[in-house]
Order: structure tokens, then C-alpha cells, then sequence
């Protein structure tokens, strides 16, 4: 080197390039340029796209919390996250860039944290630098050196918990020459929860580690709680409107079956790395590992995003929607077919007779409903949705429904039998499959009672005497 | 530290231990626990012996406000304005209104904010110590009926719903959960607890790594060394002792006393 220096009248900065292709041929062919303090998001949002067409150094700042939120309705759970909620806070930058990583832990937290990001090469993924105790702060640095969508999660032992209590996101490095433009971006990360009573079960439910170790969740969810990305929250776009979702898996254990119902993946970047398949139905999502999938919608509607795994979609909460507003296209989409494949059954195991016991005996018509409530969110509102209104054609309404209405007892059957075949709801046509759901004479007066009057209805009280006359047939 | 390390073999029988009990004058606050053996949580796949612990006295709760204050009051170097930064953090009684003011702080909740030097410095002025590892773990590890809580049903099960739950605030008086086979309070869920030897288990942080520590060194390691893949409560105790330095002083940490036969 100094034989370079002594000989030639390089200027410093030319003498700087030279040497740094020279030490890393190929590796880091562009200069780190200035600094910049990341900006992250919460799922669903995703950072803007990176413009910079040079590496840079790239400050994160990310707390680790530990909070009580709700995981569905009714049950609480104690999360520990990174950045207040889960999943963690998305984070992107750009292949090369450097990256100056703070990891603070709030001094309220009770355990120690660390991080591992899929995306550091080097030992622990960083866990081994970060390692943080309550009220501390550890700072590490890595180079992006591979662009790819990258899972990040906590690994302080007992590791398995620290995950499954939602302590994972995602990491975007962005290619050198960025990503193709698109309309909408979202995030969207799958995990599961492991919880001391069964799914629905009300009130603030610990960690059941048995059931972790058993790999059989009680929860499957899409960013970090049942009902995250539905109705009101659903994902948005219009008619044309071309979508990248960065899809992750934190686990702790199961393996993501991602579809999107009534969409095709034009292009996925299979496991979130650099190779590109085509016209994709289902991709999978290993724990621990991530997907790019890109799709443009071409007609309206709402769109159920759900693990095809599919008994995790309608009984344990992993599904999403998406809705696309604008004019319909009838050449792609007549309207008229029904997705009957993937009919939701509702957290309740479906039964063909019997009953549950049911510690819960309502004493009012007012905790009738409110109990009633919670079972309808658990059980009917997949597919009735929250506010009764159902999805024009597939699921018919309860919201105003003369169907409802004018047969209580016609009602009930349905709910402890099921029912299939062409019905007519306020004038519209539904040939739909509805299974019977396992509920007890109780549950299924409460959660009737609520619907009949709850979104507009005005109606009268089921009892549960009512409900045992239907169902033995009276 | 091979000798901290192995099974939990003979404990003595009740009967043996009340004897021990009526014969013992225990000092005032504290309670008498009766000896055995510590079988480590790190010990390479439960291939060690365990630890044996003597009989010794332990306070029957973790060390109060009210308790520090009058430590700090008699003893000025310890207190927050006075501490050397080598043994206290800026966080050391920061909950405090002041260097003798608890300000809000309720006297008889536990103390914290308190590094491990101010932790054994009390102990000492008191005429005790700080637990060892082995001793904690071995009074935390007694179950309501038995010495070995494990072999009572639910036992971990509730240890780890209580060690998981987020610290409650304002912090609850010390003594108001029931006490455990020894008589001894609020082991689990009301705040950690230094220990004497507390960077004795190597722990890194890269706790999946950790297993190759402990092979070659001795007694720290993440999840391929431990002898119980069960116990998580125990991992989330070693993980927190293995995070801190003796200068930490966290606002979920305090400390209890014990006291040799």
C-alpha cells in the first residue's frame, strides 16, 4: 500500500476507492456515505422504499417491552415485544448499508432481551452483543451484506418462550437497485400463541409451556392477535392497485401455509431470498423465515388472507383480509361463485349433538348478551363478521336479516346443526354450507339472544330451555 | 464449582427437621431451613451430584424500604448521593425521594434499585450474607407441603405463571404471599433477587451457544447443558443473573439476607 502512496499523486479520495476494491473485490464496491437514523413501522405499515442509491450508516433504535394486550377479544395476554407490539417493528435498509444497532430494554421490563436478526452475519445474528438487562441499552454493528426479507426475534433463554410471548419482525435489506415500484406494501407476520385455556377462553391467560413443547397452539394469528387485520383494519387497496406483501413466520413451531382466497402470487420471492417464482397459489412460510409475494388485484371485494392449514384459519385465528374497492369486472369475476372449500367453522369444535358444559350462567337478558358477545366473536363472526353485516353472496347476514328474524327457533337449529342449502336472506340467494357448532344449550341462548339483538335487531331472549326443546327436536 | 453441580438425593424427613426447629433459637424475621442438596440447573445433563446445603436461617421476606433506609441512614457511603460509581449505577435508589426520603414508596414494599455491593454491604451490617445460588434456588425449589417442590403437582406450572407476570406497580407490601414449606415469602413473582455468586453461571447472551461454555469451562450454560429442559422459571433466573453486573441497580431487583447455622 504505502508503494501506491509513495509512487503515484492519487488524491485521497480516488486512492480510497482504489483501496477498497482492492481489499474487497466484488464484497463493497460503494463508499458509506453520511448517516441516518432508520425509521420503523408498525405491521401492517412498511418503512417507505429506500431512494438512496449509496450505502449509508443506518441507526436503529428498538425498545423491548413487556405489556398486556388483547389477544382476542376477551383475553388478555402478556406480550414482551419488540417496540410495544406484535409483531416487532418493521426495519428496512438498503444492501451495504452500515447498521448501528440500539437495543434498549425498558427498566419496567422483568427479563432480559437480546437480539438475533436473520440479517447480521456474525455469531448469534447479534444475540451474542446484545444481551440486555432491564433498564440497559447495548449497542452492535453489522453490514447488510445480503439483500433479502429477514426474521428477527429475541433468543435469551428460555428462547422457545421468549418467541412464543412475540418476540420476532422482520428486516428488509433491499437490494442495491431497490425494488420494483408498487402501489400498496404491507406487513404481515404469522405466529402462534400458547395459552393456559383453550381458545375464546376469557380473561388474562398465561403461557401454557406443555402445550408449547406439544407444538398444539390454542392461537394462529396474523400480526399478533385475532380480529388485527379484519373489518375496520382489513388491509386496503383499489381495483388495479398492484400489492407487495413482506410476509414473515416468527413460529415458535409452526410452518405457514399463506394463501390469499380468489388471488394468484404473480411473483414470489420463495422464502424471502433472491429467487423469483411465477403464478403461485400458496406459499410456504418456514418459522423463522419469511416470503415477498406480489399480486395485483383486478377486481373488488374483500379477500381472506389465511394459513392454508386451513383448520388455524377458522378455529385458531389465522386470517386476514384485504379489501379492494372499485368498479367490478365481470370478465375476470362474474360474482357468482361461492367459496365453499374454505367455510369458516368458528373456534367452537364442531359436534354433530351433545352439549358442553358451561360454567357461565347468564342471570340477565344484559349478560346473556354480553356473554353472548364474546362467543360470537370467538365462533360466528369470521364469517357473519363483527358487525353482523356477513359478505354480500358468501356468508349471509344477521345484521336486519328477516331469515333471523322471523324464526328464532330455526336460528337455533342452525347453530347446533348446522345448515346447507339454498336459503334466501332479505331477498338475496345463498347456497352456502354452515357446520353445527359444539356449544352448550347456555352458549347457544346467549350468543342468539345477542345477535337478535345486537347490529339494529330487535328482538326477544332465548333461553336455554328454548334451545334444549329445539334441539331434542321439538 | 463441580462440587455446586449434581442430583438431589437424601433430604431429611419432617420429623427430623421439626426437631431441628424446636431445639434452634431463630433469629428475629428470619426462618430456619433445614439441609440438603441442591441439584443444579446447569449440570450438563444431570450427570453431577448435587450441591449440598447446610442447614442455615434465611429472611422469611425480601429486604424492605423501610429496612434500606435505615442502613442508609447509619451508614452514609451508601447513600445515593455519597455511592461511588463503581459500586452503585445513576439508576441506585432513583425511586427514592431522596438520600434518606422514600418519597412515595410504601416502607414495607421491597427495596430496589439496589446494586449487588449495597446488597452485600447491608448483609453484612446486619451480621448475615447474601444466598448463594445454590442456597436460593434450593429454599425457592420447596413446595407448600414438601421441601421439593417439584413433586407437588402444579408446582411449576404456578412458578412460571408467577415469574412470567410483569412486575406490579406500585410494588405490593413484601410478605403477603403464603409462605412455602420453610416459611419463607415472595420467592417467586415479586421481585428478582441478588444472589452472592449471581455471575457464576455463564451466560452470554447467545444463550443457544451457551452449551459449548459449559463444556469447556464449568458451570453456565443456555439449553444443551441443563439437567431440566422443564423448569423455565429457573432459565429466566439464570438468564436475568447472567444480563446483570454487580453495579446494575434495577428497578425489579432486590435482595434478601440469610445467615449461617
Amino acid at each position: 500500500m504505502t508503494h501506491f502512496f509513495g509512487s503515484f499523486k492519487y488524491s485521497l479520495a480516488t486512492l480510497t476507492t482504489v483501496l477498497i476494491l482492492f481489499v474487497f473485490p466484488g464484497c463493497q464496491s460503494e463508499t458509506l456515505k453520511g448517516e441516518e437514523q432508520a425509521i420503523l413501522t408498525h405491521a401492517p405499515a412498511v418503512p417507505s422504499p429506500i431512494t438512496r442509491n449509496y450505502p449509508t450508516k443506518v441507526i436503529i433504535e428498538l425498545e423491548t417491552t413487556e405489556v398486556v394486550r388483547r389477544l382476542a377479544d376477551g383475553v388478555d395476554y402478556t406480550f414482551w415485544t419488540f417496540g410495544g407490539e406484535v409483531p416487532g417493528k418493521f426495519i428496512r435498509v438498503r444492501e451495504g448499508d452500515q447498521v448501528e444497532f440500539h437495543l434498549n430494554n425498558h427498566p419496567d421490563s422483568k427479563m432480559p432481551h437480546n437480539i438475533d436478526l436473520h440479517a447480521v452475519t456474525g455469531p448469534g445474528g447479534g444475540a451474542a452483543s446484545s444481551f440486555t438487562a432491564p433498564g440497559k441499552g447495548t449497542v452492535f454493528s453489522f453490514a447488510a451484506l445480503n439483500p433479502g426479507l429477514y426474521v428477527y426475534h429475541c433468543a435469551t433463554a428460555p428462547v422457545g418462550m421468549h418467541i412464543a410471548n412475540g418476540m420476532y419482525g422482520l428486516i428488509l435489506v433491499e437490494p442495491k437497485e431497490g425494488l420494483p415500484p408498487v402501489d400498496q406494501e404491507y406487513y404481515v407476520m404469522q405466529s402462534e400463541f400458547y395459552t393456559h385455556g383453550a381458545y375464546g377462553e376469557a380473561g388474562l391467560q398465561p403461557f401454557d409451556m406443555g402445550k408449547a413443547i406439544l407444538e398444539t397452539p390454542d392461537y394462529v394469528v396474523f400480526n399478533g392477535s385475532v380480529g388485527s387485520t379484519t373489518g375496520d383494519k382489513a388491509l386496503t387497496a383499489k381495483v388495479g392497485d398492484k400489492i407487495r406483501l413482506f410476509i414473515g413466520n416468527g413460529g415458535p413451531n409452526l410452518v405457514s401455509s399463506f394463501h390469499v382466497i380468489g388471488e394468484i402470487f404473480d411473483l414470489v420471492n420463495t422464502e424471502g431470498g433472491s429467487v423469483q417464482n411465477k403464478n403461485v397459489q400458496t406459499t410456504l412460510v418456514p418459522a423463522g423465515g419469511s416470503s415477498i409475494v406480489e399480486f395485483t388485484v383486478d377486481v373488488p371485494g374483500t379477500f381472506i388472507i389465511v394459513d392454508h392449514s386451513i383448520f388455524r384459519a377458522f378455529n385458531k385465528g389465522a386470517l386476514a383480509m384485504l379489501t379492494v374497492t372499485g368498479d367490478a369486472v365481470p370478465e375476470i369475476y362474474s360474482g357468482l361463485q361461492a367459496e365453499s372449500v374454505y367455510l369458516p367453522e368458528g373456534g367452537g369444535i364442531q359436534g354433530l349433538s351433545g352439549s358442553t358444559p358451561n360454567a357461565f350462567v347468564a342471570k340477565t337478558m344484559d349478560e346473556r348478551i354480553a356473554e353472548g358477545g364474546r362467543i360470537f366473536a370467538a365462533n360466528c363472526a369470521a364469517c357473519h363478521q363483527a358487525a353482523g353485516q356477513g359478505i354480500p353472496g358468501v356468508f349471509p347476514p344477521l345484521a336486519g336479516s328477516d331469515f333471523l328474524m322471523s324464526d328464532p327457533a330455526r336460528a337455533a337449529g342452525a347453530v347446533i346443526n348446522g345448515l346447507s342449502g339454498p336459503i334466501e336472506v332479505n331477498g338475496v340467494a345463498y347456497n352456502g354450507v354452515m357446520p353445527g357448532v359444539k356449544l352448550s344449550d347456555e352458549q347457544v341462548a346467549n350468543v342468539l339472544t345477542y345477535v337478535m339483538n345486537s347490529f339494529g335487531n330487535k328482538g326477544t331472549e332465548m333461553t336455554p330451555s328454548q334451545v334444549a326443546n329445539v334441539r331434542a327436536g321439538h | 464449582m463441580w462440587v455446586m453441580i449434581g442430583m438431589l438425593t437424601a433430604l431429611p424427613s419432617a420429623s427430623l427437621f421439626a426437631r431441628q426447629k424446636a431445639r434452634t433459637v431463630v433469629p428475629k424475621g428470619m426462618v430456619l431451613v433445614g439441609s440438603g442438596v441442591y441439584k443444579a440447573l446447569y449440570d450438563n445433563g444431570g450427570k453431577f451430584d448435587g450441591v449440598d446445603v447446610p442447614s442455615f436461617f434465611i429472611d422469611e421476606n425480601p429486604v424492605t424500604n423501610a429496612e434500606f433506609l435505615t442502613f442508609v441512614t447509619q451508614n452514609p457511603k451508601w447513600r445515593r448521593s455519597k455511592i461511588s460509581p463503581l459500586f452503585a449505577e445513576s439508576t441506585y435508589l432513583a425511586n427514592w425521594a431522596g438520600d434518606v426520603n422514600l418519597g412515595k414508596l410504601g416502607p414495607n414494599e421491597p427495596v430496589t434499585n439496589v446494586s449487588w455491593f449495597a446488597a452485600k454491604s447491608y448483609a453484612k451490617w446486619k451480621g448475615n450474607r447474601l444466598p448463594t445460588v445454590a442456597e436460593w434456588e434450593y429454599v425457592a425449589g420447596a413446595g407448600t407441603r414438601s421441601a421439593r417442590g417439584k413433586d407437588e403437582p402444579g408446582f411449576e406450572k404456578r412458578v412460571l405463571i408467577l415469574t412470567n407476570q410483569p412486575t406490579p406497580k406500585p410494588l405490593p407490601d413484601v410478605g403477603q404471599s403464603s409462605p412455602n414449606y420453610w416459611g419463607v415469602r415472595d420467592l417467586h413473582g415479586l421481585v428478582w433477587e441478588w444472589v452472592l455468586n449471581f455471575n457464576s453461571a455463564l451466560v452470554t447472551g447467545e444463550s443457544r451457544a451457551d452449551a459449548n461454555l459449559e463444556r469447556k469451562l464449568f458451570c453456565g450454560s443456555g439449553v444443551v447443558g441443563a439437567s431440566d429442559f422443564t423448569d423455565y422459571a429457573a432459565f429466566m433466573r439464570f438468564a436475568f443473573r447472567g444480563s446483570v453486573n454487580a453495579s446494575y441497580s434495577g428497578a425489579n431487583l432486590g435482595f434478601r439476607t440469610v445467615r449461617s447455622m
